[in-house]
């Protein structure tokens, strides 16, 4: 049953999206998070999705891919949709009864909101969609590498990173493993309420734990046999070089910054 | 090469003592046992040792002497010339003598093969493109090129093994010490795992410490040590350790199948010799039985 969950929903294919250094993908991706922010009317989201889908075509991942990101979010959009129409006071009201309105306003807030939530969650996708978990970690590493000096823990955080990486899909498997196991000696998973389905977790959890710390230990020991010794000194296979692509990526999402603040002020 | 180098000693124990303590609830020593019990033993560069001995003879703790994840209670350990004890050579002792263990999940650190390989060379603080350069020679020694950038979740116990001994060999160690490398692993897996390390030792002159408990893995090595109790207590080729049939029952250990027959054989009082260790020996000496009355 946990075999069909996927960490970091990577679509592999070879475009320029995809090649694209990852820490110019991570840092235009949250610019572009805050231009949506900066964007409050329907102009400025007309450019924004012209953008978005220029971008998803270059990245060459089938749309299907991206929308399955909205599924997850797709309560959350209904409820803050919901919340703007029947909260927003406004003067041109649709429909009202008992204390209960509809105002054009409101609907005007439900569908900027709705749109910004549906965006935020595209244009993160196409981040993840586009870059592997370890360029992700080796971006996140290198662009943190700066801010070492006032305690942020670059090197560590990726570490743990990869090491999650490598690690869940394997105590998943173990979780499969030791629920059958529990099953075949007549444990009940299914049924009952949901206080006695989280108590029925115990006996999956314990070794689940137990077994976790013992992987732990001996991953410690064989990261220590191989010399590792913290991030000093360490040098790393694979560098990230910034090209020529990277420099036009940047000034394309730096000019698409400055027709947000303009659409915006103007 | 100069003369004599061949005989270079890589390992030299002398009255080696381990000692593992129980504490109780306030902390003080409950009780103590001896892992390693005065151990001598010295290792030549180039050789393939494989140490044998049941569960708890101690042979774990040596493995983990020689790489100085364990420090000892007492003697001297020295990997070519450097102290285990002295705190500054330990980085180089482990890049020395390189160690594989029992798990081969609990080892691999990267979500790629070929990012694993380069931690142990990353590590040292190595140049990018040499790291390249021993990555792609260390996974071509270990046979897996064609997994380079596979996810090590993929792969069968034997292969990420393999991977784990191209980890280790990317740090350019003199010597690898494998602890029950193959415990874990289906028969298939275990052939690989044998194969790859007896190339290793012939092709590139890797000094070979093998741990394990599976007697047929200690057939082609070049000697064989028998830990009981943290002593060794036989040390010789595997002909001449598997011809004392007796001897090993009573440590606990199997011989192999043939050799146990030649055994009964010879108590039987047919003329056979106990020196036999493969199927095709055995086949050659009943083939002479007739020409030898």
């Amino acid at each position: 049953m946990f075999r069909d969950i996927t960490i970091g929903q990577y679509y592999p294919a070879n475009s320029l999206i995809h090649k694209l250094d990852s820490r110019v993908k991570i840092i235009a991706t949250f610019i572009f998070i805050i231009d949506l922010f900066i964007a409050n009317n329907y102009i400025g989201y007309g450019i924004t999705s012209i953008f978005l889908g220029i971008i998803i075509f270059l990245s060459k991942v089938p749309i299907k891919y991206m929308l399955k990101g909205l599924k997850a979010i797709f309560v959350i959009i209904l409820i803050t949709g919901a919340l703007n129409i029947f909260m927003t006071p406004g003067e041109h009201v649709l429909w009202s009864y008992k204390g209960i309105t509809i105002t054009g306003e409101g609907l005007y807030t439900a569908g900027l909101m709705a749109t910004r939530l549906i965006f935020l969650i595209i244009g993160s996708s196409i981040l993840t969609l586009t870059t592997s978990p370890i360029q992700l970690t080796d971006g996140i590493e290198s662009i943190l590498n700066p801010f070492k000096k006032i305690g942020i823990p670059a090197h560590e955080v990726a570490m743990m990173m990869t090491i999650a990486l490598r690690f869940i899909p394997i105590l998943l498997e173990e979780t499969d493993k030791i629920m059958k196991a529990q099953m075949a000696r007549g444990a009940d998973f299914e049924s009952g309420g949901i206080i006695k389905r989280a108590k029925s977790l115990i006996p999956l959890l314990v070794p689940l734990f137990i077994s976790a710390f013992r992987r732990a230990e001996e991953l410690a020991m064989a990261m220590e046999a191989r010399c590792y010794r913290g991030g000093e000194n360490r040098t790393r296979m694979k560098q990230l070089v910034i090209e020529n692509k990277d420099y036009i990526a940047m000034t394309i999402i730096a000019i698409f910054t400055l027709i947000m603040i303009l659409i915006r002020f103007i | 090469m100069k003369a004599g180098e061949d005989m270079e000693k890589i390992i030299t124990s002398k009255g080696l003592i381990y000692e593992y303590y129980t504490h109780n609830d306030k902390g003080e020593i409950e009780s103590k046992h001896r892992a390693l019990d005065e151990l001598n033993l010295e290792i030549q560069k180039g050789q393939f040792v494989v140490i044998l001995g049941h569960n708890g003879s101690g042979k774990s703790t040596l493995a983990k002497h020689m790489n100085a994840i364990l420090h000892p209670t007492g003697g001297t350990l020295l990997i070519k010339g450097m102290d285990v004890k002295d705190q500054k050579n330990l980085w180089d002792i482990r890049q020395t003598a390189g160690m594989v263990f029992q798990n081969p999940d609990n080892q691999i650190i990267a979500a790629i093969v070929e990012e694993d390989v380069a931690f142990g060379p990353e590590n040292l603080g190595i140049e990018p493109k040499e790291i390249r350069k021993r990555v792609d020679e260390s996974i071509n020694a270990v046979q897996m090129a064609e997994y380079m950038t596979h996810s090590p979740n993929l792969l069968s116990g034997g292969q990420k093994q393999r991977i784990a001994i191209a980890g280790v060999l990317a740090m350019k160690p003199e010597c690898i010490i494998l602890d029950e490398p193959t415990a874990m692993l289906d028969p298939v897996g275990r052939k690989e795992v044998l194969e790859t390390i007896y190339r290793l030792n012939k092709k590139e002159n890797i000094t070979i410490i093998h741990i394990t408990h599976y007697m047929e893995e200690a057939i082609k090595a070049d000697r064989v040590v028998v830990m009981d109790r943290g002593k060794i207590v036989m040390d010789d080729t595997p002909r001449k350790i598997f011809s004392q049939v007796e001897k090993l029952k009573e440590l606990g250990l199997d011989v192999p199948q043939v050799t146990e027959l030649a055994f009964y054989m010879q108590k039987q009082g047919i003329n056979i010799s106990t020196e036999i260790l493969t199927i095709e020996e055995m086949v050659d000496e009943i083939w002479q039985l007739n020409s030898r009355k």
